[in-house]
């Protein structure tokens, strides 16, 4: 390809000489979207399996997490709004072919759901606890009463919630390093991984974190398999698509990728979770912590570097 | 209706009066533009082949901007003609991001702003501010679907090009080459 210079002088902020449009904002979203879907994933789950006295802490405590997950999360996507006081016009449309506007939607549908869930265990949590209001108490009734039903939308609200992370950077056909279908699948693995991870360092219970090093290593194994196909897509793709892996493979991602991703956050957690499943003493809070930082810097990563792809003419 | 521009690579100089004329017509405040002239060389000296482009929005007939707009600000006029409601716009940034053709930018004031093919212009009957000052006179508008208008003409006498083709937004602008 041929040098190609804009002699009409353009230097347009955020998007000369390269497109930084989305900043860290972005990724600190995708990864608490994530996270969240990940550990609400694994409450609805264990509570429609009938296993919440085997697992505590991913039907209970760590949902405590998930409203504020999802409200810093909303508020870290607001604040990169140029409009932000434009914002309520979200919902005054529903446009499926925009993955932001359905992933709106259904962050509408989470937060308010992740809030219920988690107050009402709080009776738990907090011996004594008392609503006080006759109406919140009925609402917690209803709750407990309907929880297996409730559980059952969070599970698929969940899915919905962890693969928009990744659809609403997949559908963007004009960065190349995004354009891949299989970038949904792959931001869903990871946000269910860094939720297991969250609550496999919460739970006090040796055999509920036991299971979910298991998962976690499970889950670990198919991002490691989704990442492998990721490369092999672009690098028998078109150009462009050769290029963004080139950013990855000696371009300027590839130690922030390599090293930070895949060997901090991914190869060093899962060789740790089977040493600890074959019964060596291992701090929970190393694997859970390298994983938890892996999945951010994934995020952080794939937002720079798929703003750095293009279509060249 | 289907409004299309034809610009001529081969009269271009570069000498910039569309981003002038377009900036000076539509407000587009300082440090930014919504058209502008790119130079690309093919060959080494002294065998230099030059082409000049005038790159603005290419109001695809598939536009990624569109689809991927949350709250439908960015919307599809008479002609095919790609707009943005400023009182719709969030600013969420994912049109820009949509764009191969890096056709967008944010305003200061809050909204994605772009080139509108001078809507306000032809609905009046006269020419884009851009093609109207154009010195070696080397940009067409018009209707597609008019067999008898000059963009038509010329698509039908004349090679041409689209930019990033395989980007599959159908652009509008085409390169007389």
């Amino acid at each position: 390809m041929n040098e190609e210079l804009i002699v009409s002088g353009r230097n347009i902020p955020n998007i000369d000489p390269h497109l930084h449009i989305w900043h860290w904002p972005i990724p600190v979203y995708l990864f608490l979207g994530g996270l969240a879907a990940g550990i609400l994933f694994f409450a609805a789950y264990f509570t429609i399996t009938g296993r919440e006295k085997e697992m505590p802490t991913a039907v209970k405590w760590a949902t405590f997490i998930v409203p504020f997950a999802l409200i810093i999360g909303l508020a870290a996507l607001i604040f990169d709004l140029k409009n932000p006081l434009n914002s309520w016009k979200l919902y005054l449309t529903l446009r499926l072919e925009s993955p932001m506007s359905w992933g709106a939607w259904t962050l509408m549908a989470v937060t308010p759901l992740s809030i219920l869930w988690a107050a009402s265990y709080l009776r738990e949590l907090v011996p004594g606890w008392d609503w006080k209001l006759k109406i919140l108490n009925n609402i917690e009734g209803l709750v407990v009463k309907y929880r297996k039903a409730i559980a059952w939308v969070m599970i698929v609200l969940s899915v919905i919630l962890g693969i928009y992370t990744g659809i609403l950077l997949s559908a963007f056909n004009a960065r190349p390093l995004w354009n891949t279908a299989l970038l949904g699948p792959l931001f869903l693995v990871s946000g269910l991984s860094t939720g297991a991870a969250t609550i496999m360092w919460m739970s006090k219970s040796h055999q509920e974190r036991m299971t979910f090093a298991r998962i976690d290593l499970l889950l670990i194994i198919i991002e490691l398999f989704l990442i492998t196909h990721l490369f092999m897509g672009f690098l028998a793709g078109p150009e462009v698509q050769i290029e963004s892996a080139h950013l990855f493979l000696g371009g300027e991602f590839t130690i922030q990728f390599w090293v930070f991703v895949v060997i901090m956050g991914l190869i060093f957690p899962a060789f740790l979770e089977i040493l600890e499943l074959r019964g060596v003493k291992i701090p929970v809070m190393l694997p859970a912590l390298c994983i938890l930082i892996g999945g951010l810097i994934f995020r952080i990563v794939m937002v720079d570097a798929g703003q750095l792809t293009r279509y060249l003419y | 209706m289907r409004y299309a521009m034809a610009i001529d690579t081969k009269k271009c100089v570069g000498c910039s009066d569309c981003v002038v004329a377009c900036q000076i017509e539509n407000k587009v405040p300082v440090g930014f533009c919504r058209d502008w002239v790119t130079e690309t060389v093919d060959g080494s000296y002294p065998e230099l082949s030059l082409e000049l482009r005038s790159e603005r929005c290419n109001h695809c007939d598939n536009a990624p901007c569109v689809r991927c707009c949350p709250t439908g600000a960015s919307h599809i006029v008479e002609g095919g003609v790609v707009l943005v409601d400023p009182d719709w716009c969030i600013g969420c940034g994912a049109c820009i991001e949509s764009c191969p053709y890096d056709a967008r930018f944010s305003h200061p004031d809050g909204y994605v702003d772009k080139c509108t093919f001078c809507i306000h212009r032809v609905r009046k009957g006269q020419q884009p501010a851009c093609v109207s000052v154009c010195p070696t006179k080397c940009m067409y508008f018009g209707d597609l679907d008019d067999p008898s208008s000059e963009v038509s003409k010329m698509l039908k006498t004349r090679k041409y090009k689209v930019l990033a083709p395989e980007a599959g937004t159908k652009p509008q602008v085409y390169y007389l080459i």
